[in-house]
């Protein structure tokens, strides 16, 4: 299993991917938003989406797992 | 007088030494550095200098003892790209390149020569630290180790220094690195650690891997002790060369200029930069659109990424480039990425390279976390070192810069030679909608018409935007200029040109309390 991780502190602003999707090395799974700023989080690894654990409006700190994904 | 026999007796006995010495230590040694892709010092040191020549100094040193070659280090002068350079290189094949009595003279003796002839100085590591065994000859005394980071700090700002690590580098001797403007470290065999795993299980009961405690990789990406990582031996040493390229022999001369290269072809730099202020977009392509093309050496590329720091030219000229790169953490300043530009200035401001901040900053991060972390301390270091750098500075705001945000980026009020804007650009202490809602919040949330409110907030942003209005900001004299995007490379370079001439002197005193 691979977590994606929250970069920085901020509000989920939209999320970018479904469940079970397979999605590729760099690709951006959610957009924060903070400091006034839309902030892509993607993704380290190639992977199929396993579980979403923020909702849009969510507030997420640094470190917080936002995507689980199936090796 | 001596018969021919007795000289080539002599001479035989030279030549066997010097055999021996060139050899360095047992070959099981030798078999087990090229396991592991490592070269061995002598060829690490014809592949640095040109040409391959080198003069070394204190080569016989330990050589009765009949295991020490060179005590483990070879110490010599040669050329690099032309300039005139001291060396100290580990030999890891004698005691595990262990630092012993002479092993410090040695390394003492070099960093002498380098200062009194005022030319840069590299220290090629591959170390296991201090010989135990010799302590008391090497460890406390005047000149035991602990001199050789008093000269270091002593040649800071005076000579550049320079670390390639290609192993360990262990205990005190991880602060040779430490006391370096640069650390080029090797990925899987450069390491840099005060305790090793073995020493941190024994006391303090910690099961950790060299790798993830200390290794290369942790060093570039997490704690900043490391600043260009490579893959292998061959392209550290190719790094040092293209470093040692943008810095003069000294702090009294100027770095040199060479030819100009124009920029890469691809997107300008209009289309790079979204009109929506809060989108991101990749500083990177920016600055390709800036620079000549292929001159980019980046300092710390896998540290504090939210920032940008790097060595450039400009139509052959010279400058340090620090920009903010939206696309990551949306180009906030956090506590290491106030470090990192920190360091980074204070090295160009050294060596008479003059300064380029490309600005698109929402400010500094909020928030429990990094207040905790001490983001004002931290960030006071960045205004500091920006503040009192000399050299020539130039602070474009390519979108936005808000809040202390500006300050950093050397606004106005930090006397950058010019500060230009792009007609695109914000400046203010925070951005529109932030700005709204702080002033007007009660008043927003008393009007109970949804559309109402909506017009309300829009035409506040709308009086905002006019308030903070960029030829509002020019025709105050807040900024000095302001260019097209296409437009930028070529103001740049000839500014640059302008200042080259620029001379500040700092006022009397010792030096300034520094905010560490």
């Amino acid at each position: 299993m691979t977590q994606v991780k929250s970069t920085m502190a901020g509000t989920v602003f939209t999320v970018n991917v479904s469940d079970g999707e397979e999605i590729t090395n760099g690709q951006v799974v959610i957009v924060l938003e903070s400091m006034k700023m839309e902030i892509p989080i993607e993704s380290e690894k190639d992977g199929k989406v396993a579980t979403i654990h923020v909702n849009v409006g969510d507030f997420v700190n640094e470190e917080d797992v936002v995507v689980t994904l199936e090796d | 007088m001596t018969n021919s026999s007795e000289q080539k007796r002599y001479n035989e006995k030279l030549e066997t030494k010097l055999q021996e010495i060139f050899a360095g230590g047992h070959s099981k040694y030798h078999d087990k550095q090229k396991e592991q892709n490592k070269l061995f010092v002598r060829e690490r040191l014809e592949m640095l200098f040109d040409g391959g020549m080198y003069t070394e100094d204190a080569r016989f040193a330990n050589c009765e003892a009949g295991d020490l070659p060179a005590d483990g280090v070879v110490t010599a002068m040669g050329k690099v790209n032309g300039q005139t350079v001291c060396v100290m290189a580990n030999d890891s094949t004698v005691k595990a390149g262990s630092w012993g009595a002479k092993t410090v003279e040695k390394i003492i003796r070099i960093q002498e020569v380098a200062e009194k002839n005022r030319v840069p100085l590299l220290y090629l590591v591959d170390s296991a630290g201090a010989r135990i065994t010799d302590q008391l000859e090497m460890f406390p005394n005047r000149r035991g180790a602990g001199r050789i980071f008093h000269n270091q700090v002593k040649l800071s700002g005076f000579i550049p220094q320079i670390c390639i690590l290609f192993g360990p580098s262990a205990a005190g001797g991880a602060y040779i690195p430490a006391f370096c403007d640069i650390v080029i470290m090797v990925e899987g065999n450069a390491s840099m650690y005060l305790g090793s795993p073995r020493m941190a299980e024994k006391v303090i009961g910690e099961k950790v891997s060299l790798e993830e405690m200390g290794g290369a990789k942790m060093h570039c990406s997490v704690s900043g002790c490391g600043d260009v990582l490579v893959n292998t031996e061959q392209e550290a040493i190719t790094q040092a060369q293209r470093y040692l390229a943008f810095l003069p022999a000294n702090f009294t001369v100027k770095p040199a200029v060479k030819e100009t290269v124009s920029a890469k072809v691809g997107p300008a730099l209009e289309s790079i930069i979204p009109e929506n202020q809060n989108a991101p977009f990749d500083m990177y392509a920016a600055i390709d659109a800036l620079i000549d093309e292929g001159s980019f050496f980046e300092i710390k590329k896998l540290f504090a990424p939210e920032i940008i720091t790097g060595l450039a030219r400009i139509e052959g000229q010279p400058v340090g480039i620090i920009a903010n790169q939206p696309k990551v953490k949306g180009g906030v300043l956090f506590v290491d990425s106030a470090d990192k530009a920190a360091k980074f200035i204070t090295l160009c401001d050294a060596f008479s390279i003059p300064l380029l901040f490309l600005a698109d900053i929402p400010g500094f991060m909020i928030g429990t976390k990094v207040e905790r972390a001490g983001i004002i301390r931290h960030g006071a270091k960045l205004i500091m070192a920006m503040s009192s750098a000399t050299v020539p500075k130039i602070s474009v705001i390519i979108r936005k810069a808000y809040g202390a945000g500006l300050y950093a980026m050397a606004g106005p009020a930090f006397e950058p030679d010019v500060c230009i804007a792009l007609p695109m650009a914000q400046i203010a202490v925070m951005g529109p909608e932030a700005a709204v809602n702080a002033v007007y919040s009660n008043k927003i949330e008393a009007i109970e018409d949804p559309k109402e409110r909506m017009a309300f907030v829009m035409e506040k942003h709308k009086e905002y935007k006019e308030e903070i209005d960029i030829y509002k900001m020019a025709s105050e004299l807040i900024i000095d200029e302001i260019v097209s995007p296409s437009n930028l490379r070529n103001v740049l370079g000839e500014r640059f040109r302008f200042y080259e001439t620029k001379e500040i002197q700092q006022p009397p005193r010792k030096h300034p309390v520094y905010p560490v």
